[in-house]
């Protein structure tokens, strides 16, 4: 019996990022702009999407695509909310995948809608790793999280677009360095766009709708 | 844990590239991973035990490569590997870092038993 060294040079990742491109030309040839939005839980993705909704009302027809280890409890409030949605259950899975999104495309009316945001599950570390085909990526850290995070989750935040900075309202209670945190982070990815924003005050929403609706246009 | 979908597709890849090369047992693979690809080892080894079972990658050696971050400056081009998440760049102090080294995930050979 003999050994031999066989070349295969075939990226892990492949089988998804083939299934993200047919994702991305179904979302182009339908002329929509998909976002996909990563967090921790309860940093506020949910919220976040439900307040867009809600002030672009009129001028961005905007849908979600709702991913969750389980329940539809994420897509029954934005529905709730007027905005189409549909739901993507993991089970168990820390991260939606290419596949799951493609599968979700076939009840969701793309048509619809000018702006989806595709809610990612709740976690830090695996979401960020697994394209979709969307767009623009965005990630949201709350200031209840702690101004450490970059530290110990550089990945993600080298690897988005945009980072909203969520629950401002809460800064005189905790502290939470905010131009410390904003320094790190554009140390770890220069080009980022920052964007401090309170979803229950309102604060700092105007510059995160405006700039949703330039990338919407720009499709 | 993102590592059982990661394994489910080096298994995949491992079993067309073992059949391509008329290979019924795989004693190696080989893997190159960038460290940020935030990929567990052990992880992949755990899950891998229990995938391979009845694959033609049952019983190989998973061999992990990483790959150190090279990062480049935007500003000066001075080129250093981050000991920190702090990426602001050493030699002149900009916020201009590039991962020029670090991103690479890939199954980059097998060894394979011909009998
Ligand atoms: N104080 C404050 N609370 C907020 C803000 N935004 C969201 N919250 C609260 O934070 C909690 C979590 O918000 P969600 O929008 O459900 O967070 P999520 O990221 O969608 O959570 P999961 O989908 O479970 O991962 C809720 O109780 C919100 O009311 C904010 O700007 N300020
Ligand atoms: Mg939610
Ligand atoms: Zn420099």
């Amino acid at each position: 019996m003999s050994t031999r060294r066989v070349p295969v040079i075939e990226r892990i990742m492949g089988a998804n990022d083939t299934q993200a491109a047919d994702n991305r030309r179904i979302f182009d040839e339908h002329g929509v702009h998909v976002v996909n939005i990563m967090a921790a839980p309860g940093a506020g993705k949910t919220s976040l999407i439900l307040e867009t909704v809600r002030r672009l009302q009129g001028e961005l027809r905007i849908g979600a695509i709702e991913g969750d280890v389980a329940s539809t409890v994420d897509t029954d409030k934005v529905r709730a909310g007027g905005a189409p949605a549909v739901q993507i259950n993991t089970g168990g899975g820390c991260h939606l995948d290419a596949k799951q999104v493609a599968q979700s495309l076939n009840e969701f009316p793309l048509d619809e809608v000018d702006l989806v945001f595709i809610e990612n599950v709740g976690n830090l570390i695996c979401p960020v790793g697994f394209a979709l085909g969307e767009h623009t990526r965005v990630a949201i850290s709350s200031v209840p999280e702690g101004d450490d995070k970059p530290y110990k989750y550089p990945k993600i935040y080298a690897n988005v677009d945009a980072l909203v900075i969520n629950k401002i309202d809460l800064l005189p209670y905790l502290p939470f360095d905010l131009e410390a945190f904003q320094k790190l982070v554009r140390s770890l990815n220069p080009d980022i766009e920052l964007f401090p924003v309170s979803c229950v005050t309102g604060e700092g929403m105007d510059a995160w709708t405006s700039w949703l609706q330039n990338l919407a246009r720009a499709e | 844990m993102h590592e059982l979908a990661v394994t489910e597709s080096i298994i995949e890849i491992v079993s067309r590239h073992a059949a391509e090369a008329g290979a019924r047992k795989v004693s190696a693979i080989n893997l190159v991973i960038g460290d940020l690809s935030s990929i567990v080892d052990d992880s992949v080894q755990f899950y891998f035990d229990y995938l391979s079972e009845g694959t033609p990658s049952q019983g190989a050696r998973l061999v992990f490569s990483r790959v150190r971050v090279l990062l480049e400056c935007g500003a000066c081009g001075h080129q250093w590997e981050p000991r920190s998440a702090d990426w602001r760049c050493p030699a002149c102090g900009a916020s201009r870092a590039k991962a020029i080294r670090g991103r690479e995930f890939y199954v980059d050979s097998i060894e394979v038993e011909d009998r």
